[in-house]
C-alpha cells in the first residue's frame, strides 16, 4: 500500500494508519490511550512532589501560509496548546521545528514567527527550543511544535470519562477554518475567517466555576462527527445530538452546501467540545459563553446508555452518524 | 399544506407500495442526512438512481487518465471525487502516491493559468459530470481557443442525465415516479420531463435539496399517482426555470455534441455523452469509445444498485469486503454514491 492524502484527513484512514503501523510498533500504556495529549507521571524526588504533565506534538502543513484569521505560525501554537488544554493541563512550554523550502521569502518567515511569538504570549507558553532545516522545494514551510503542560492535581479529564446523563457543549460555530482555507484555495471571495485560537479562556472558565469536566476535545481534522464517535467508543456509551442546536455560521453553511460538505465533518482550529454532568450543564454553558472564544457556545446533545452515535434531524427523524471517511473533498456536481 | 401536514400524510400513507427513484446523488445524500426514510411510510420506497457521475464512470476512463498522468510532460487535473475510483492499474490516488502527475483542482479554469505558466507541458482535464458541470468545461475550452492556448486536453466522461432517465423508464418498469435532479434541471429546465411523463405515464417532480423540498416532492408524486395523473411539476422554482439556463445550454451546444456513452452498470446509452465538436477536436484527449469496464468480482452488484434493483446492503460484498476504505465499485467511493452513503449512515 502507498500513503495517500486520505491518510492525513484525521478520519478513518488516519486512524487505521496509526493502529497498523505506529501503534503496533510503539505500543505502551501512555500512547495506547490515544488522547489529544499524553499524560505522564512525574515521580517525587529531591523534595519535589509527584505530579502529572501533559505532552503533545503536532505538525502544521497548511497552505496558504497566511489566511483570513491567522497564519501557520498562529496555528502551530494554538493547535498544540489546545491539545494540552484538552487534558486539563496548564500549557507551559513549546518547542518548534521548522522545515523551510528553498525560495521561502524571509519577510514571510518573519511575519509567521512574529505571529507565533504573539500567540505564544497570549496562550501563556514560552518557546524553549527549536530547530531549522532547509529542503528543496517551492518556497513552502512546515512547522512542528511540541508542548508541555502541567496538570493540576484535582483534574481528571479523559475521552473515556463520559457517563450516561452527561451533556455535550460545543464552544461555537463549526467549519469556519475548513471553509476559510478552501475559499483561499478556490479563490472564492467571502467573509469567512478561520477560527484559529488558543482556548485557554474556555478551559480556565470551566475550571474556575469548579465544573466537573469529564471530557474535552478540540474539534480539528475529521470534525465533530469523528471526535464524537471516538468519545462514544472510548467511554462505551451512546451519544445523541440535536441537529438544530449545532452552531454553524450561515455563510459557512451556504458555502458547505454548495460544495457538498457537511459541517459535522469540517475541520476547525479554535473549537472544542466539553462533556459535563447534567446538573452543571447550565452553569458550564454560561461559563463558556462568557469567554471570547466561546460566545456562540451551545448544548448540542447528550450522553446516554448504549453504544453508537445518533443525530436527531431538524424534522424529527433519527439517523446514525459515523467518522469521516476519505478526505472530505468538495464534490464535482 | 405545511410541512408537518405533509409529513403526517406521508407517514400514514397506506396505499399500494410505491417505488420512487431519486435520480441525483445529491438527493440521495440529502435523504439520508435528513433521515427522510424515517419520516415516511415504509410503503413508499426510495430508490437511488444512477445520478452520481463518478459512480457511472467506466474503468477505461480511469485507465486513460492514469495513462496521461504517467506520460512525461503531462499533468492530469481532476476534481477530488475521482481520486479513489478503482482503475485496472489502481486509482488516481494510488497512482499519485506512486509519482504520477495528478493535481486535485477546484475549478477547471485552473488549467488555463497552468497552461499559460508552463507552455511546454500538457494539462489534461478529467472532465466528469452531468449537465451541471459540463458548461464550465465548455467555457474553459472556449477560453483556451480564444487565447490560442494549445497545451490543454479534455478527457470527457461528461454525460446527460435525461437519456439515462429515459433508459431507466424503458428498462425498469416498476419505478412509479421520479424525483428529478435539482442541479441538472437548473440547466435543462423542467420542460425536458414533459415528454417522458407523457410517454411513460409517470410523474416527474423536480426537487430542491432541503428536507422540505424533498418531502414536498415525494408528496406531490404520491398525490399524482393517487389521482391517476402523470405530469411534470417543479418544486424547486427559485432555481429551476421551465426552459433552464439558456446561456449554459448555448455553451453546451456550441462546444459539445452528443454521442454514445458508457454508463457503468447500465451499458452504452445513445446520445448520453458529450464530446468536443470537430472545431475543438484539437483539445480532445481521446474521449470517445472509452467503453471497457473492469471485470468486477462476481458478487459485486454495482449494476443492480445503480438502477435501483437492489439496495446497497443487499449486495453480498457490502460492508466486509467493499467499504469506503477499500471500495470495489465506484458507488462505494463517491460521497454521492449510494453504497457509500448507505455505509456511512450504517443502514
Amino acid at each position: 500500500m502507498k500513503i495517500t492524502m486520505a491518510h492525513g484527513s484525521g478520519g478513518k484512514s488516519s486512524a487505521q494508519l496509526m493502529s497498523d503501523i505506529f501503534g503496533r510498533h510503539f505500543t505502551n500504556s501512555v500512547l495506547d490511550k490515544m488522547e489529544d495529549a499524553a499524560v505522564l507521571e512525574i515521580p517525587a524526588g529531591n523534595e519535589g512532589q509527584a505530579g502529572r504533565i501533559a505532552c503533545s506534538t503536532d505538525s502544521f502543513v497548511v497552505t496558504p501560509l497566511e489566511f483570513k484569521g491567522g497564519d501557520i505560525g498562529k496555528l502551530c501554537v494554538c493547535g498544540t496548546v489546545n491539545d494540552l488544554l484538552m487534558m486539563g493541563a496548564v500549557p507551559k512550554y513549546l518547542t518548534c521545528g521548522f522545515i523551510l523550502e528553498e525560495g521561502l521569502d524571509t519577510e514571510l518567515l518573519d511575519r509567521v514567527v512574529e505571529s507565533m511569538a504573539a500567540q505564544a504570549k497570549d496562550a501563556g507558553v514560552i518557546i524553549v527550543a527549536g530547530d531549522t532545516k532547509v529542503v528543496e522545494g517551492n518556497g513552502g514551510m512546515y512547522i512542528n511544535t511540541t508542548g508541555i503542560g502541567i496538570i493540576p492535581e484535582d483534574r481528571d479529564v479523559s475521552s473515556s470519562n463520559c457517563r450516561p446523563g452527561d451533556v455535550i457543549i460545543c464552544s461555537g460555530n463549526l467549519g469556519d477554518h475548513h471553509a476559510c482555507i478552501l475559499s483561499h484555495r478556490m479563490e472564492i471571495e467571502n467573509n469567512i475567517k478561520s477560527d484559529c485560537a488558543a482556548l485557554n479562556d474556555i478551559v480556565d472558565g470551566l475550571f474556575a466555576k469548579a465544573i466537573d469536566v469529564r471530557t474535552m476535545r478540540d474539534v480539528t481534522r475529521g470534525g465533530l462527527g469523528t471526535v464524537l464517535n471516538e468519545i462514544a467508543e472510548s467511554s462505551k456509551c451512546r451519544i445523541e445530538l440535536d441537529e438544530d442546536s449545532i452552531p454553524v455560521n450561515p455563510e459557512v453553511r451556504g458555502f458547505a452546501d454548495i460544495l457538498g460538505l457537511d459541517p459535522l465533518y469540517m475541520g476547525n482550529e479554535g473549537k472544542m467540545i466539553a462533556v459535563v454532568p447534567e446538573e452543571q450543564a447550565e452553569e458550564a454553558l454560561e461559563a463558556v459563553r462568557a469567554t471570547v472564544h466561546g460566545a456562540d457556545a451551545a448544548v448540542i446533545g447528550k450522553v446516554t446508555e448504549g453504544t453508537g452515535t445518533y443525530i436527531r434531524t431538524r424534522l424529527g427523524a433519527t439517523r446514525r452518524f459515523d467518522v469521516l471517511y476519505g478526505e472530505g473533498l468538495p464534490r464535482i456536481c | 399544506m405545511n410541512i408537518s401536514e405533509i409529513i403526517e400524510y406521508l407517514k400514514n400513507y397506506d396505499g399500494r407500495e410505491l417505488k420512487l427513484m431519486e435520480v441525483c446523488g445529491t438527493h440521495t445524500a440529502a435523504i439520508f442526512k435528513n433521515g427522510i426514510r424515517d419520516l415516511i411510510s415504509p410503503r413508499i420506497k426510495l430508490i437511488s438512481g444512477p445520478g452520481c457521475p463518478v459512480c457511472v464512470t467506466p474503468t477505461a476512463y480511469i485507465d486513460k487518465c492514469v495513462e496521461y498522468a504517467h506520460k512525461p510532460g503531462h499533468e492530469l487535473l481532476t476534481f477530488g471525487d475521482m481520486m479513489k475510483v478503482p482503475g485496472t492499474g489502481g486509482s488516481l490516488s494510488e497512482n499519485k502516491a506512486g509519482g504520477a502527475a495528478i493535481t486535485v483542482m477546484y475549478s477547471p479554469f485552473e488549467a488555463i493559468e497552468k497552461a499559460k505558466a508552463e507552455p511546454d507541458r500538457i494539462f489534461v482535464i478529467a472532465a466528469v459530470g452531468f449537465e451541471t458541470t459540463a458548461p464550465a468545461y465548455g467555457l474553459v475550452i472556449e477560453e483556451a481557443a480564444r487565447q490560442g492556448i494549445e497545451n490543454i486536453r479534455l478527457v470527457t466522461a461528461l454525460k446527460t442525465a435525461i437519456p439515462a432517465i429515459k433508459w431507466i423508464c424503458e428498462n425498469q418498469e416498476d419505478i412509479d415516479g421520479f424525483i428529478c435532479p435539482g442541479h441538472v434541471s437548473v440547466i435543462t429546465g423542467s420542460h425536458v420531463y414533459d415528454s417522458l411523463a407523457a410517454q411513460f405515464g409517470k410523474p416527474f417532480v423536480v426537487a430542491g435539496f432541503e428536507a422540505e423540498h424533498i418531502l414536498a416532492t415525494i408528496y406531490r408524486i404520491v398525490r399524482q399517482i393517487e389521482a391517476g395523473e402523470a405530469g411534470t411539476e417543479n418544486m424547486y422554482r427559485n432555481a429551476v426555470k421551465d426552459d433552464g439556463n439558456p446561456n449554459a445550454l448555448a455553451v453546451l451546444d456550441k462546444v459539445f455534441e452528443a454521442g454514445p456513452a458508457m454508463w457503468r452498470g447500465l451499458g452504452v446509452i445513445e446520445n448520453s455523452g458529450l464530446y468536443l465538436r470537430e472545431e475543438y477536436s484539437v483539445y480532445d484527449g481521446g474521449s470517445r469509445e472509452l467503453y471497457e469496464d473492469m471485470e468486477l468480482p462476481k458478487e459485486c452488484c454495482c449494476g443492480a444498485v445503480i438502477v435501483g434493483k437492489i439496495n446497497p446492503d443487499q449486495c453480498p460484498m457490502f460492508g466486509e469486503k467493499c467499504n469506503p476504505m477499500n471500495p470495489f465499485g465506484p458507488c462505494m467511493v463517491s460521497s454521492e454514491g449510494s453504497c457509500g452513503i448507505w455505509y456511512r449512515n450504517k443502514f
